[in-house]
């Protein structure tokens, strides 16, 4: 019975010592912070994304209010709204930030793609990827098993019915984590006001992309041709459209109805 | 003085306490990616260990002992070196911005890993004198240290490699650490304490 209080005296004592010792070292050793980091970090979206350079919001909020290097509109999901405040709370100067929205270039849906296999694996691109380059005949195009769906911090990548993933123009903030997430490199950022997309991703010949997909860009090369400011190129038997010649002059996009087989969308998700 | 400088050998390459007693593993895998957080980590473990082993010896030898209350020691170390880390860090954060930067993340980790713990039990199983312990505590924390940068520098040189797909990473670093363990055992039964 002795034992039994003495160890609860010993205990209690020891327990209660120490929590004192450090109930003490907190008051005495808190460091201050500058209350301004709090203030930024609550106005960051806190998508926790990473796409300022910053391991998550609170560093970031850190970084700008402590550095003066340390731009106010490095948030890309915040964009310009939450660019202006952080500036104006850090007595920064707001530079410009272009919009851009993720998309994905690809069009062959599952059900009229060729496949190479059917794939019973994980549901996971990455995984998919590992067998012979994915279960598409095309070795670019996307594999639709929602990778990027599930990296997106916002929510605003869904893959539809028929496999092909779907971006909510309204929820994307443009932070690029889908873009790193895809083993096929299919997803590409687009300035919000683009005006037509290439849908298609495979560097192949015209006529190998022809074999295993309907909607390829065949690098026939009429787009070029048809565009008169010259804002499409072909590189490497795919179009590639410089949008800001598209934004500067073209009003009417004369590529999309020359384009054999679609491959040229208006950028409308 | 002998006795002195064979427990420190003994602690550092015979009885390494991550490669031949494989305590502290979690770390050593997790903190073995670049030699810089390697050596950081190392000082960080070497000296946590060392302060908490002292108090260790003390709150042992002063309170347990004359109590006869011997068979608390675990509750009561784990108890020390959780409180001893936390003041530690609030130490080190208030005078040491640098230091903080560089050894914050470590030391929460180090506060309930088993190689700091193991280190006082040892001791006091051993019954060792208060210079012993420290002396031993160091020998453990220089050890494991040695091991971690080893083990380190083995895995950025690896990083090189063609490892095959199914052993990438951890896979890999398991095998590697096994291959190191071997080359200690080598110097087994030179030291017996």
């Amino acid at each position: 019975m002795n034992t039994i209080i003495l160890i609860i005296v010993i205990m209690g004592a020891i327990g209660i010592f120490f929590g004192f010792i450090l109930a003490y070292a907190n008051k005495k050793l808190a460091v201050e912070m500058n209350p301004l980091i709090h203030v930024v970090e609550d106005i960051l979206p806190k998508g926790q994304c990473g796409a300022c350079g910053f391991p998550g919001c609170m560093a970031y909020a850190e970084a700008v209010v402590l550095d003066k290097d340390v731009s106010p509109s490095l948030c890309v999901p915040g964009k310009k709204a939450v660019a202006e405040k952080v500036a104006q709370i850090t007595g920064k100067k707001a530079e410009e930030v272009e919009p851009r929205i993720a998309s994905v270039k690809c069009a062959s849906f599952m059900d009229t793609a060729k496949l190479k296999y059917k794939y019973a694996g994980v549901e996971d691109c990455v995984a998919a990827t590992l067998i012979q380059g994915g279960p598409k005949e095309c070795p670019f195009g996307c594999i639709g098993l929602g990778t990027c769906e599930k990296e997106c911090p916002f929510d605003a990548i869904k893959v539809n019915e028929q496999g092909m993933p779907v971006v909510d123009k309204t929820r994307c903030t443009g932070c690029g984590k889908c873009v790193a997430a895809c083993p096929k490199k299919v997803i590409e950022l687009l300035p919000l006001d683009a005006h037509v997309v290439v849908r298609c991703n495979s560097l192949d010949k015209g006529a190998v992309k022809r074999k295993y997909c309907p909607v390829a860009c065949i690098g026939c090369g009429l787009c070029v041709k048809s565009c008169p400011y010259g804002a499409v190129k072909l590189e490497n038997n795919l179009a590639v459209v410089d949008s800001s010649i598209c934004k500067e002059k073209c009003t009417e996009s004369v590529c999309l109805a020359k384009c054999p087989t679609g491959a040229i969308k208006d950028f409308i998700i | 003085m002998k006795e002195y400088l064979l427990l420190f050998a003994s602690a550092v390459l015979v009885n390494n306490f991550v490669l031949s007693r494989f305590l502290g593993l979690c770390i050593f895998f997790g903190v073995s990616k670049n030699v810089n957080a390697a050596v950081g980590m190392g000082m960080a473990v070497t000296g946590v260990m060392t302060a908490s082993s002292i108090f260790a010896w003390i709150a042992y030898s002063l309170i347990l002992v004359p109590l006869g209350l011997q068979f608390l020691k675990l509750v009561i170390l784990v108890l020390l070196i959780a409180s001893f880390v936390q003041l530690l860090e609030m130490l080190i954060r208030k005078y040491s911005p640098a230091l903080y930067q560089m050894w914050g993340i470590y030391l929460l980790l180090i506060a309930t890993n088993c190689i700091i713990l193991s280190v006082p039990l040892i001791n006091v199983e051993s019954n060792f004198n208060f210079a012993l312990s420290t002396v031993h505590a160091i020998g453990a924390g220089v050890g494991f240290a040695i091991a971690l940068v080893l083990m380190a520098s083995l895995r950025e040189k690896l990083r090189l490699a063609d490892v095959p797909k199914s052993l990438e990473g951890l896979g890999v670093a398991f095998i590697l650490a096994g291959c190191l363990a071997l080359a200690f055992f080598g110097f087994s039964g030179m030291i017996t304490i």
